[in-house]
């Protein structure tokens, strides 16, 4: 381990101190921030030359970004457990039989979720929720049900306190999806996120129908092409976090990002850019991503030690690594204005046109580049649009057009996510909130959604306008909540503060209303 | 750009705008594609500017702040390219005809269309009166037929659809509007008379091809509840229709019959609840 300055330690004495006497954080917040703090006094990476001045640096130049991971990850970013194999085997560590009727299954998975650890220590992936219950609900009336649901539901929303967690439904109707829709739709929580996987040859217009109408009154669930990504990962894909498509029983080390815009200021034009700028920070990121892998493989232990791993309900070589991005509105209009250019991403097909080149020589550079621990996803990384964090400004996430620059047109913007979407298998999205004065006919959406995904659109969210629940970038939050911490009070749940920031610096509430 | 010149085989309608993504004129996402030129004069009618077609006078084309507008033998000529869509020409025409109108083939109309599949399951056809040009409706109707596109119509029912049977074997339904079921309160409300839009309800709906009607409910004009329920009781034996109950409002309607006040809702679920015990079912109010 290399050794670090006293100056340096002091500064991080000053930080925990700071997070131990803080008004607005909850006493698990408090923890695990401080756990971040003490991690940052590690050095035993052994970093790539070059990587130093593109990450370590201010958010208006910084090239690369590690999202907190921290200088020793302790366990993969995220983690995808296989729910399934723990409702037919139970756990020997967690000393669990077999659920045998609902009201076990409910409070087995209740339990599992506060072992399945992430980067937020909040588990990422929830389960297929409906296929997991709906065999244990034959013969419980619909009553009973709905209230067992209930009870499952505020239970996640008031102990997971991350909306970066997700679960799934679909692609097949079941009475559970129907009855898990339905308690969503009454609750109005912001945990967990929800998607539901959309084929419609697989899912009825009836369920979807009704995914819709429950998404316009509490934000989720969002649909995710399930044709698209069955392709790509398998049958056993699951949507995790924000929306990231990754393999079950899998999960992903890490995820890094490029932040476009701030490598195009290091560029002269976009030859440059092209040729040899964004060449080289993918070269030190992706270098950077490989000793992260290999340290969480190697060294951590993690797979190792850890029952899911132990047990089975993982498996590390079904992990990958996630290849992030964000800012390409930024890094467009930037390049076109240095080429004496003012046309702008999102309004222009000579601008789109320049970024679906970067996107192709990013996916280049992926399709080179190997890692030994990735096979599963034939030893390369996943691309990913990465939704942003609080502290961006002027930092658009992913391929999106920014917030107040989006075409008149639905139609337009629509064809726009068309050119992107493609590229990123580990996840990128959109979101569309809907003035429901307007639109009081569900199947207009459901008719966008199945021309969206004819047209290898990836994954769509709408939000009513007038919601208390609504999506920030990626994740679910309460303007009420958000309100609540403005003024100054703790919050139950860690992503409100994610919120809060993006609201003020990324202009959430200004996106256009469809 | 079109021309009402244009020498062309293929019928001709003036087109006054095309939305893109409709929620509201049928069921799921449609194009909406509104005509310009109405036989009726209803006194609450929201698009007044539709009614009147331009008779090229040319006092538009200097209000005009973006020259959108210019005058080329005789004739209007609209640019929607430069339109910045601020209603002047609307504002000062003595005539109650807008100006922004392009006059359009099937063909031409149909690119706009296509534009949208896959997003789209259908067309509707409104107005002004859309059914005063039944050639360019065939023509457009075939063409998205062969898209795989449903196809509306939303008439005032004026039109004698029983004449035209080609017409409707490429047009999945009418949407009606039953403006009055008693012939003199529809003389006050559009300034016409109702017997053929009576007997078309029940021709369209005898054919299956009556897919809604709809009453604007103003009832300080016309007895709304005696409308609803007369006009369910005449399609009774046609059920399941959609009955859509349409609040007034007062937006974009003419200065001197902007007065009139909309009815409460608990007034609407009354007339819903009178279709619903002669046993309509699917009734939406707006």
């Amino acid at each position: 381990m290399r050794e670090i300055t006293m100056e340096h330690v002091n500064q991080i004495r000053k930080d925990i101190l700071e997070t131990i006497k803080s008004p607005v954080l909850t006493h698990e917040q408090k923890v695990a921030t401080m756990a971040g703090e003490a991690d940052s006094l590690l050095e035993v990476l052994d970093l790539p030359e070059g990587l130093d001045e593109l990450l370590n640096r201010p958010i208006d130049t910084q090239c690369i970004c590690d999202l907190f991971e921290g200088h020793a990850p302790v366990r993969p970013r995220y983690i995808i457990p296989d729910y399934a194999k723990f409702m037919k085997e139970g756990s020997r560590f967690l000393q669990l039989d077999p659920p045998q009727d609902i009201y076990e299954a409910i409070n087995s998975l209740l339990i599992f979720y506060k072992h399945v650890p992430s980067i937020t220590n909040f588990p990422v992936y929830l389960g297929s929720l409906d296929e997991l219950l709906d065999p244990f609900l034959e013969g419980v009336d619909d009553v009973t049900a709905k209230k067992l649901l209930k009870l499952f539901f505020i239970h996640i929303d008031r102990t997971v306190l991350d909306s970066f967690s997700h679960a799934n439904l679909g692609p097949v109707e079941t009475r559970a999806g129907r009855l898990i829709l339905e308690v969503e739709s009454e609750l109005e929580q912001a945990v967990p996120n929800i998607t539901l996987k959309y084929d419609p040859d697989l899912t009825s217009d009836d369920f979807a129908l009704k995914a819709v109408q429950t998404s316009l009154h509490s934000a989720k669930p969002s649909f995710a092409n399930h044709r698209m990504f069955r392709s790509e990962l398998g049958e056993d894909y699951v949507i995790a976090s924000c929306y990231n498509g990754l393999k079950l029983g899998g999960g992903s080390y890490t995820l890094c990002r490029l932040i476009l815009g701030n490598i195009a200021k290091r560029s002269s034009g976009i030859t440059d850019f092209l040729e040899n700028q964004l060449p080289y920070v993918m070269d030190i990121m992706a270098r950077y991503m490989d000793e992260r892998i290999r340290f969480e493989v190697e060294e951590s232990g993690f797979f190792q030690n850890n029952f899911l791993a132990k047990e089975g309900f993982i498996h590390q070589d079904r992990f990958t690594a996630m290849f992030g991005m964000v800012g390409m509105a930024e890094c467009v209009d930037l390049l076109m204005k240095k080429e004496g250019k003012s046309c702008r991403y999102g309004q222009n097909s000579e601008a789109d046109d320049l970024g679906v080149k970067i996107m192709d020589a990013i996916y280049a550079f992926n399709e080179k580049h190997t890692n030994p621990y990735c096979q599963i996803t034939s030893g390369h990384f996943l691309l990913h649009a990465q939704v942003g964090i609080a502290q961006d400004q002027g930092v658009t996430p992913g391929t999106r057009i920014p917030i107040g620059e989006e075409p008149e047109e639905l139609l337009d913007h629509l064809k726009h996510c068309a050119r992107f979407h493609k590229y990123f298998p580990s996840g990128t999205g959109d979101i569309f909130p809907i003035d429901t004065t307007v639109h009081k006919n569900p199947e207009f959406l459901l008719d966008i959604i199945k021309g969206a995904f004819r047209e290898n659109l990836r994954y769509l969210s709408f939000y009513a306008s007038d919601s208390d629940v609504i999506r920030i970038t990626g994740y679910l939050v309460k303007r009420s909540e958000i309100a609540k911490l403005r003024s100054g009070s703790a919050v139950l749940q860690d992503t409100t503060a994610l919120g809060l920031g993006a609201t003020n610096n990324g202009h959430i509430e200004e996106r256009k209303i469809r | 750009m079109s021309d009402v010149l244009k020498d062309s085989r293929e019928p001709l309608a003036p087109v006054n705008k095309i939305i893109r993504f409709s929620s509201v004129d049928g069921p799921g996402n449609r194009t909406a594609i509104f005509l310009q030129g109405c036989n009726f004069d209803c006194r609450y009618c929201h698009n007044p500017e539709t009614r009147a077609l331009c008779n090229n006078c040319g006092l538009c084309v200097e209000k005009c702040p973006v020259s959108a507008l210019s005058m080329t033998d005789g004739r209007i000529l609209y640019n929607p390219a430069l339109c910045i869509l601020c209603d002047t020409c609307i504002h000062v025409c003595p005539n109650d005809a807008s100006p922004r109108i392009l006059w359009q083939t099937p063909s031409e109309t149909f690119q706009e269309i296509r534009k949208q599949i896959p997003y789209i399951r259908g067309i509707t056809v409104s107005g002004g009166e859309c059914t005063l040009y039944p050639e360019y409706l065939q023509g457009l109707f075939t063409l998205c037929k062969e898209a795989g596109l449903t196809t509306l119509i939303d008439s005032n029912g004026t039109f004698d659809f029983a004449s035209t049977p080609e017409l409707l074997t490429v047009t999945d339904g009418v949407m009606l509007d039953i403006k009055a079921y008693d012939a003199c309160e529809h003389q006050t409300v559009t300034g016409c008379d109702n017997t053929q839009v009576l007997k078309m309800a029940v021709f369209l709906a005898s054919v299956g091809k009556l897919t809604e009607v709809r009453t604007v409910a103003v009832p300080e004009l016309f007895d709304v509840r005696k409308t609803v329920l007369q006009t369910g009781i005449l399609l009774k034996p046609y059920l399941p229709i959609r009955y859509k109950l349409i609040s007034y409002r007062p937006f974009g309607v003419r200065e001197q019959y902007s007065h009139y006040t909309a009815p409460s809702d608990l007034f609407l679920q009354e007339c819903a609840d009178a279709l619903r015990e002669i046993g309509w079912t699917d009734i939406l109010i707006l």
